[in-house]
């Protein structure tokens, strides 16, 4: 199943889309403008509202970044309590027990 | 052409067992009985009709139509298909059977009349399944398989208790709406808890699909949680715990799946948060709450299928799906990495893909129904989704740092069954009115207007944003080899370790016990041969057992 092993060296194609920086610099900022068309967006277009939250402006926007920060934070939080070896499982009666 | 009235897990029975008997070639045209099947369900499956048979003196349904069953039927022969396009090139024989026998027991459950015929694919799904992980022939696959199976059956117990016990209350073994009410119900409903993955009884789930075989996961996360969500949407319809329960399965994943290695595990656990977005659906009981359910499940089906088929094209290619060790794989496997940021977006809900058309419905029926805190949680849960299943997935697979990986394109079997599911997923979030059309209940829902895809843009850009501004202050968590503790530490750590502690005090206790007694008897004073029989100790020993026997009568007579 697991045939093919990783060839290191088999790559004269580094030049792809991607290893440039200028290219990722190009999409990065154009992902900005887009991100701040949207926030410009919640000014123009008149949205509905259903729920007392949303009368904030720009409520997703502001909402999805800090959602997502928060989870990243209090998952690198849970790490330090929950994370242990690889190998945590594996072994029958080697724990420490015998000591 | 077509039969009418023909339980659909027949043609897929029959398969499996012609696949033991035919040579290896005949996988092929096994790609003929989904097609055959949903088409026949398609033309000849009418709702309201049913085939009964006796069992001792139980009359057993063993098809029933109705819409919810007619689109979860349609949905399995979907899924079928294209599970097994994708393991056209797996010769294991093993693989091939359990395969269809699964498929076709899932079809079983979705037709079922009756609890009792319920229960009998209910099990059937399990048996069936597990062969899907143990054919990995891995030590860590077989104990994984093992564990599975072990959840499983207790569901199946469950579920047979509980059936039991609601046929002694009530003289019923219809499969419709229970609601919870008796202890009868409870059973039943803990027993769907199980196969759906509610929480603290998830493990199951995220323990066994990533140790299954590449090809085996891909069926494994189309068939058992969603015929959970189904018995769910049948039985226990407006529960209003499940509201709660669903939110709850939203959340708590994606922090797991944020800090998780293993790339199947990472979909495994977004696989529990998108049976929460059901769950919830399910829980609210309007129209538009279940119909979204409903939509969702068959959605999810398609792009985590998708998803779990992208992954399970890396670990064939490159033997692991490990974040910490991949990255850079788009350059030689760029077809897979379209097909993958496909499902991405659909799991994350862009517009125009089809995670939008489904999940808005259960959020707006959230909103209908005035949950408005657990609407933020699973709003909350969406930017998650996004984070993690949208964007890790694809990035440090695909992209992030280059690992020097060069593996070769997926197999033209995984490529076309990929692409089908790409196609599916494009399809119905264009053009969701044909699946709306085949919706259970009646209502209509529009996902398209201004509001909600500006909102939903916003939230899903800004996610991103997120992303990219912690990857760029160094902030996010970075891959690492590791085991994140879950529920399953409870049986897998706590209770071993305690036996092991157990066992331990008790030999140490018996070895105490033993080698105080040998102290005592050897300290004893050891009585000589010849003063034993002495006439002297002789009578100093009788005169004391008639000083004891005095003493016995004497009380005996006092009482």
């Amino acid at each position: 199943m697991s045939e093919n092993k990783p060839v290191a060296d088999q790559t004269p194609d580094e030049n792809t889309f991607f290893d440039k920086p200028r290219n990722v610099d190009i999409i990065l900022k154009v992902f900005y403008v887009i991100c701040a068309l949207l926030v410009v967006f919640d000014f123009v277009v008149h949205r509905h509202i259903y729920v007392s939250f949303e009368e904030i402006p720009a409520f997703y926007a502001i909402y999805g970044f800090v959602a997502c920060v928060v989870l990243v934070v209090l998952a690198k939080l849970m790490r330090k309590v929950l994370m242990r070896d690889e190998t945590y499982y594996d072994p029958e009666e080697s724990e420490d027990g015998k000591a | 052409m077509w039969i009418a009235q023909l339980p659909p897990f027949i043609p897929f029975f029959i398969a499996a067992f012609l696949v033991t008997i035919l040579p290896s070639k005949s996988r092929y045209a096994m790609l003929l009985v989904p097609i055959w099947g949903g088409l026949n369900l398609f033309f000849t499956g009418q709702e309201g009709s049913w085939i009964t048979y006796s069992v001792m003196e139980f009359e057993l349904q063993l098809m029933k139509v109705d819409r919810l069953s007619l689109m979860f039927g349609y949905l399995f022969h979907i899924a079928a298909l294209i599970a097994l396009t994708y393991s056209l090139h797996v010769k294991d024989k093993l693989q091939q059977v359990a395969g269809m026998l699964y498929a076709g027991s899932a079809l079983g459950a979705a037709f079922a009349g009756d609890l009792l015929t319920l229960f009998i694919f209910w099990e059937l799904l399990a048996l069936t399944s597990v062969w899907l992980i143990w054919a990995r022939r891995t030590e860590k696959a077989t104990k994984a398989g093992m564990r599975y199976l072990i959840f499983q059956v207790l569901s199946g117990v469950l579920l047979l208790a509980g059936t039991l016990a609601h046929y002694h209350q009530t003289g019923s073994l219809a499969f419709e709406y229970i609601g919870l009410e008796s202890t009868a119900s409870w059973l039943i409903f803990i027993a769907l808890g199980i196969k759906c993955g509610f929480p603290f009884l998830h493990t199951w789930l995220t323990d066994a699909y990533p140790e299954a075989t590449p090809t085996g996961t891909v069926f494994l996360s189309a068939f058992t949680t969603k015929i959970a969500i189904f018995a769910l949407a049948r039985m226990f319809p407006g529960t209003e715990l499940l509201v709660y329960i669903g939110a709850a399965m939203t959340c708590f994943p994606i922090f797991y799946a944020v800090i998780e290695n293993d790339l199947r595990k990472v979909l495994a656990y977004s696989l529990i948060n998108q049976l929460g977005f059901m769950v919830c659906g399910i829980g609210i009981g309007t129209a538009l709450a279940l119909n979204g359910a409903v939509a969702h499940a068959f959605n999810d089906v398609i792009f985590k299928g998708l998803l779990f088929m992208t992954m399970g094209a890396v670990l064939h290619r490159v033997g692991h799906v490990n974040g910490s060790n991949l990255g850079g794989l788009y350059k030689t496997m760029p077809k897979t990495t379209v097909f993958c940021i496909v499902g991405a977006a659909s799991i994350s809900a862009f517009p125009l893909f089809s995670g939008f058309v489904s999940k808005s419905m259960v959020m707006a029926a959230m909103i209908e129904a005035g949950h408005d805190y657990l609407w933020l949680m699973l709003l909350f849960a969406s930017a998650g989704v996004f984070h993690h299943a949208g964007i890790k997935i694809p990035f440090f697979a695909f992209f992030a740092h280059d690992s020097g990986l060069r593996p070769k394109e997926a197999p033209t079997n995984m490529l076309a069954a990929m692409f089908i599911a790409s196609v599916l997923c494009i399809f119905i979030g264009s053009y969701p009115d044909l699946m709306y059309s085949l919706l259970p209940w009646e209502n209509s829902y529009v996902p398209y207007d201004i509001t909600h895809t500006l909102t939903q843009l916003q939230l899903l850009f800004f996610s991103a944003l997120a992303f990219v501004w912690l990857n760029k202050k160094g902030l996010y968590p970075p891959e690492l080899r590791s085991v994140n503790l879950d529920m399953e530490w409870f049986y897998r750590k706590l209770l071993p370790q305690t036996a092991f502690k157990v066992r331990q005090l008790a030999s140490r206790t018996n070895g105490a016990v033993q080698a105080g007694f040998v102290t005592v008897v050897s300290n004893l004073p050891v009585i000589k041969e010849s003063s034993t029989y002495s006439a002297a100790n002789l009578t100093k020993r009788m005169a004391g057992v008639l000083a004891i026997l005095l003493l016995v009568t004497y009380l005996g007579k006092s009482i």
